[in-house]
């Protein structure tokens, strides 16, 4: 009776799950398959699509690898430190994921357009963010930092304390203990975070349109093709930046050797 | 050399605290520190290693005052209830990793690691990863990464607790033997300090006792001292054990061994039947609980393999009830009885008593 009773259950479970399932893959399932082949090969080929698709590639993900920098040794300190005002910290760093994206252009925007002193300030000494590569790296940055912070805390805050006190009585300093304890440890957890912010700076639009709409990211090219020529214009482009993302993402997800899309860490 | 010495340290964590905990270790000694778990056994050992700073009293190693001194820089050796090794790390390099964190590797490092992984029977485990080991390997890996520093002193937080009876055997000879350097793991004796809430392992190794208590020590000697004369209610009830002997287990027959006591460190002129199988003659503790002890006006036939004739020396209301404590051929042993049976018995100082327990009533420690 009882496992009568847990199979029905797990049967609903289970049709659940497949319905969640079917919401995601089906749009994309019936972009893939109303798209004819040639005009695939066609938008593959066309120079203005690779030229965005690259730039978008490389654009995030240099975003990501620049950003791990700071957002590494501060998510140490967060999975370790205690320090006043620490759970308005933590809330400040998901600020970006809870705003709207357009609106968190728009933010940017003020603060690096030259009007106002800082983005003034940055032309005078030859820096500029508005429509420009570094403009859409910062919009990238803003959205998708969270991904990378919370994880890398959440792999941090996995390592076992233990560890890190034996590893000080065996003679190692501060910054031997986190290199060559902690940051090992905990690397999966990074690299985890790493590709979820990388995918997540790759398909960023809102915050990115504002900023820099010029030169054109592949979210912001399918948006314009879209606008100015209808679906069908837009569709081979989107087909074809959708395959390029699985292939690198499946390649971050045999190199971590797990399931990256496990994403720990994060609260709202 | 590897004096330790605290003097009145205290520290205060939340609602635990640490008060005016002083001793001594002489190199070679094995100190074991005996305590609940909450007593606060643990935070002493990081507070000697370095990893909390004491609010109050001081720590020397040798005579100089390391309160003060980075964790890196105190020779002391740390290892941790769950052993701590690094999962990410061979065997190997977890056993070097604190050569490498002091910048020490040399020409002398691989010689000096196979004799000390020899000595601790893990010649073959070098290339392995921690994940997989059995507990008792995992232990003799962290004692190797500790030992191959050399340090003044080592640490050991709850090191057998883990582990199955025949791998605490085997740790518990492993630890004597780098304790008394039997065997080249360093070349004078260890010195060591090992906490625990287990007597039998304080019998077993320990040359001091410390009981801690609530945050205090509450009593230190020799295992004899403290077993026998516990200083305060909670160590005899935590510990006491009046009938504590030292001395011999030798001939076996049908599964019965006997025990000769020492007196004054040469053999008693009394012997015990004990249960268990010790062909070899083995040096060890052997305790005897009050209670199974009973006794006797007058001599009759009994299953109990220890019969003696002895006198009334003491007679002691404790809280479990009365203890008589009766001397027999020199030997003192004590009998715990219930009030009805003093009075039915008519005991008294100075009576003749027979006094008797069975062989499986007398636990041999080695």
């Amino acid at each position: 009776m009882l496992s009568r009773k847990s199979s029905s259950f797990e049967l609903i479970l289970a049709v659940i799950g497949g319905l969640v399932l079917l919401f995601i893959l089906a749009p994309l399932f019936q972009m893939f398959f109303s798209s004819d082949f040639n005009s695939l090969l066609k938008t593959a080929g066309s120079a203005e699509v690779q030229k965005s698709i690259w730039m978008t590639i490389w654009i995030s993900i240099l975003g990501t690898f620049l950003f791990s920098f700071f957002a590494i040794p501060f998510s140490y300190m967060l999975a370790r430190k205690d320090f006043p005002l620490k759970r308005l910290v933590c809330g400040i760093i998901d600020i970006p994921v809870v705003i709207p994206h357009s609106a968190a252009g728009i933010a940017l925007l003020g603060i690096l357009s030259e009007e106002s002193a800082f983005g003034s300030f940055l032309n005078k000494i030859g820096i500029s963010f508005v429509d420009t590569e570094a403009g859409i790296m910062v919009a990238m940055i803003f959205v998708s930092l969270p991904f990378l912070i919370n994880s890398a805390k959440a792999g941090f805050e996995s390592v076992p304390l233990s560890l890190e006190k034996t590893a000080y009585t065996l003679g190692a300093s501060p910054g031997k203990v986190f290199f060559t304890v902690s940051l090992p440890i905990a690397w999966r957890s990074i690299l985890s975070g790493f590709v979820m912010m990388w995918a997540r700076g790759l398909s960023e639009f809102g915050a990115v349109v504002i900023i820099a709409y010029h030169p054109t990211v592949t979210s912001v090219l399918i948006y314009e093709r879209f606008t100015a020529y209808g679906l069908k214009y837009a569709q081979p482009v989107a087909v074809i930046f959708i395959i390029v993302c699985l292939i690198v993402f499946i390649l971050f997800r045999l190199l971590s050797g797990k399931n990256i899309t496990a994403y720990r860490g994060f609260k709202n | 050399m590897g004096k330790l010495k605290l003097t009145n340290i205290s520290k205060k964590l939340g609602v635990f605290k640490l008060e005016d905990i002083s001793f001594s270790l002489e190199t070679g000694d094995y100190f074991v520190i005996l305590g609940k778990s909450g007593s606060g056994k643990s935070v002493l050992l990081e507070i000697i290693s370095g990893l909390i700073t004491p609010d109050k009293g001081r720590v020397y190693l040798n005579e100089k005052d390391i309160t003060a001194k980075k964790i890196q820089k105190r020779n002391l050796g740390l290892v941790f209830q769950n052993h701590s090794l690094f999962p990410h790390l061979s065997v190997k390099s977890n056993i070097l990793y604190p050569l490498r964190a002091r910048k020490k590797m040399n020409a002398d490092t691989g010689k000096k690691l196979e004799t000390l992984c020899r000595t601790l029977g893990i010649l073959n485990l070098l290339n392995l990863k921690p994940g997989t080991l059995s507990l008792g390997e995992s232990q003799r890996v962290a004692l190797a990464r500790t030992l191959i520093t050399s340090p003044e002193c080592i640490l050991l937080d709850e090191p057998l607790s883990s582990l199955d009876i025949q791998t605490k055997a085997e740790i518990k000879t492993l630890l004597r033997k780098i304790n008394k350097d039997s065997d080249s793991v360093k070349s004078e004796p260890q010195t060591v300090l090992h906490v625990t809430h287990d007597y039998e392992e304080a019998i077993s190794l320990a040359n001091k006792i410390g009981v801690i208590e609530n945050g205090s020590i509450s009593q230190i000697g020799t295992p004899e001292e403290v077993f026998r004369h516990p200083g305060t209610e909670f160590v005899a009830n935590f510990a006491g054990i009046k009938n504590f002997f030292r001395g011999k287990a030798a001939e076996t027959e049908n599964g019965i061994s006997v025990f000769t006591p020492y007196m004054n460190n040469i053999p008693a002129n009394i012997s015990f039947y004990i249960s268990g199988n010790y062909r070899n003659e083995e040096d060890g503790n052997l305790i005897i609980k009050g209670e199974n002890i009973t006794i006797a006006n007058e001599l009759y036939a009994t299953s109990a393999r220890n019969t003696f004739k002895g006198k009334i020396t003491d007679i002691e209301n404790v809280k479990s009830g009365i203890e008589v404590t009766v001397k027999t051929n020199g030997l003192l042993l004590s009998s715990l009885i219930t009030k009805e049976s003093l009075n039915n018995l008519n005991l008294s100082f100075d009576k003749t008593v027979y006094i008797s327990f069975k062989a499986n009533a007398a636990k041999f420690i080695k």
